[in-house]
């Protein structure tokens, strides 16, 4: 009986652990510059212990961004607190904080749960403060209240996170987004893992295993399908996969090369590279009906196709001058014009989500890094300093590039923020992580 | 200009090699020593040694022997964002070409890869020239091209995981797989 309660117990504790993240994180470089924001743990109000910490996911989301540093939990004025009618401004004068957020959990009928928070202007408050007494409800950013299911409570914190990042800072947050990344665990059967996780690496999910690589993941614009390049067959071949339903299409499998996949905005069309006429040149395909376009036509190679927002062009490499440079073709017309004149190479460039600039890798003195350019002032900034960098993929924000890097020997994860001050880097467990790409808003 | 080399090279061996076609008896790879007097590789290490094996090889059958060697090596080595074949490894292709011309039925599959350095799409890209040179040197010689394929992994399938320059060198190469 005594064994039977231990071993229950043990179960519990096992249910209770919480997942653990496929990617950890290592912040380089950036914290000194983030705004400090106050996160008080939300209030639990049902028996027994908490559910999940949600508060913990939005302290966590935040300092990811690389925008804001949570302060630490037991250092503030006030706990157990989550409504601003329970706010004392006079506790918190000392504070430097511009915000915080209080928030409260409790059981809502079978499996669910009433989640509210709510986002305080502290700035105000503390203005205010000197002036005599506060009217509370005048410092209240914002206010929601929501019912989730109890496997909801990661995704419903990332939303949180979503409005508090937007309140702040005025742009979208991306923290309810996915990135999709190979695996390479070298010494197994089938080495090569197509895998997707939340942005922050939790819930980690294989979609294909494979003996042979796998290559460039590129998501649909409504984030339910991946494109990507299979050598299964023993040769380079396109398939597009819906991730809800696992089923594969075969879309491009010419002679030679067919490869770096890239969704048209509207999820129609495939930009890709096929070698099926000879040198490397950018074609586009129709998903449905399989027919290809050629856009480009150079004995030298032309690769790395990515859309313009608008559809209308597409950003390519190609070492038609002699180096590989950033090159833009639009569509209509086949017109060619070169996007990139600084640095020894340019490539593997996509156009950020506002249109106004492009993250591309350069290479400058031998060394291959993370650049962004801007479009109308053609000003170019290299933005990481790690080693052997490759494959950036932008935050449908724009604020943040995931991309493949090499620490220690081993094939890692990075991401450095857009403005290159925020620096950070994913450790996975086991293998070496590549190709990342960023889902879009989900 | 090294390609000029190899071919001049290649005209001399290549009718050699249709002579040595007419007299010998035997097609297989693995036949090395044809010839009718007394080779001591016959008796294997038995401890005796008899000399002059060397001097009743025919040029066809002593070429013949050093391409079988040089069959065995099928890695081709190249230069940093490079895909021009160097002249140190015209003999180990001209080894296969000679085979595949005789083996019309023979099929090889050409693979090119790339270093880490790079995208990994330019990679393929490369990947696949470097493969392609190799068959073009190959069709040179005669070779059909029904009884070549290619593929390109570029940075995908690196022999040499240390991420160093010697490392890097070792990844720069195109394979020959029968």
């Amino acid at each position: 009986m005594n064994n039977l309660v231990k071993w229950f117990a043990l179960a519990c504790v096992v249910m209770i652990t919480p997942a653990r993240a496929a990617l950890d994180i290592v912040i380089t470089e950036g914290v000194d510059q983030s705004r400090p924001i106050a996160i008080v743990p939300f209030v639990w109000q049902g028996e027994g212990a908490a559910p999940a910490s949600i508060s913990d996911v939005v302290m966590s989301d935040l300092s990811r961004s690389g925008t804001f540093s949570p302060l630490d939990k037991r250092a503030l004025p006030q706990s157990n607190i989550n409504t601003v009618a329970q706010f004392n401004a006079a506790n918190w004068g000392n504070v430097s904080a511009d915000a915080l957020v209080v928030g409260s959990v409790k059981p809502y009928g079978t499996g669910q749960f009433l989640v509210t928070f709510e986002l305080i202007d502290l700035v105000k408050a503390q203005l205010q403060a000197g002036k005599g007494p506060v009217n509370t409800s005048e410092l209240l950013l914002e206010s929601r209240e929501t019912v989730i299911n109890a496997n909801q409570f990661r995704q419903y914190a990332h939303r949180i996170s979503d409005v508090v990042y937007e309140k702040l800072t005025g742009i979208r947050g991306a923290f309810l987004t996915r990135i999709a990344y190979v695996v390479v665990k070298q010494g197994q059967k089938a080495p090569y893992h197509l895998m997707i996780a939340d942005y922050d690496g939790y819930n980690e999910q294989m979609l294909l295993r494979s003996p042979e690589p796998l290559m460039s993941p590129s998501w649909s614009p409504d984030g339910r399908r991946l494109a990507y390049v299979s050598f299964e067959n023993r040769k380079a071949e396109i398939f597009v996969q819906d991730i809800y339903t696992q089923t594969r299409t075969l879309v491009s499998s010419f002679d030679g090369i067919n490869g770096a996949p890239s969704f048209s905005p509207d999820g129609k069309k495939l930009a890709v590279t096929l070698s099926k006429d000879g040198q490397p040149e950018i074609y586009t395909v129709d998903i449905a009906t399989k027919a290809t376009k050629r856009v480009t036509d150079h004995y030298a190679i032309d690769t790395e196709p990515s859309w313009f927002p608008d559809g209308k062009s597409l950003l390519f490499t190609s070492e038609r001058g002699g180096r590989p440079q950033l090159y833009k073709v639009n569509l209509d017309t086949n017109k060619v014009s070169r996007m990139t004149f600084e640095g020894e190479w340019n490539l593997g460039g996509s156009i950020t989500p506002d249109g106004r600039s492009m993250i591309f890798v350069n290479r400058t003195n031998g060394r291959f890094n993370i650049a962004r350019m801007d479009l109308a002032t053609r000003f170019m900034q290299v933005l990481s300093s790690t080693r052997l960098d490759e494959s950036p993929s932008v935050a449908p924000n724009g604020t943040m590039v995931i991309y493949g890097t090499t620490h220690e020997g081993k094939q890692v994860l990075a991401a450095v923020s857009t403005d290159g001050r925020f620096k950070a880097r994913l450790p996975a467990g086991q293998g070496e992580v590549k190709s990342p790409a960023w889902s879009p808003f989900l | 200009m090294d390609l000029n080399k190899l071919f001049k090279a290649m005209m001399v061996a290549v009718p050699l090699m249709a002579l040595g076609a007419c007299s010998s008896t035997s097609d297989s790879d693995t036949d090395a020593s044809g010839s009718t007097s007394g080779s001591s590789s016959e008796y294997g290490n038995g401890g005796l040694e008899t000399g002059g094996a060397g001097a009743v090889l025919s040029p066809a059958e002593q070429q013949r022997l050093n391409e079988q060697e040089l069959r065995r090596q099928n890695v081709i080595y190249f230069d940093f964002d490079r895909s021009e074949l160097q002249t140190d490894n015209a003999e180990i292709l001209m080894a296969h070409g000679n085979y595949l011309v005789e083996h019309p039925n023979v099929r090889v599959l050409i693979e090119g890869h790339a270093d880490e350095r790079g995208t990994p799409e330019y990679n393929i890209a490369l990947g696949e020239r470097r493969a392609k040179a190799i068959a073009k040197y190959l069709q040179g010689m005669g070779v059909q091209p029904s009884q070549m394929s290619i593929v390109s992994y570029g940075e995908e399938k690196p022999l040499d995981f240390s991420r160093t320059d010697t490392g890097f060198a070792q990844n720069r190469r195109g394979v020959l797989v029968y």
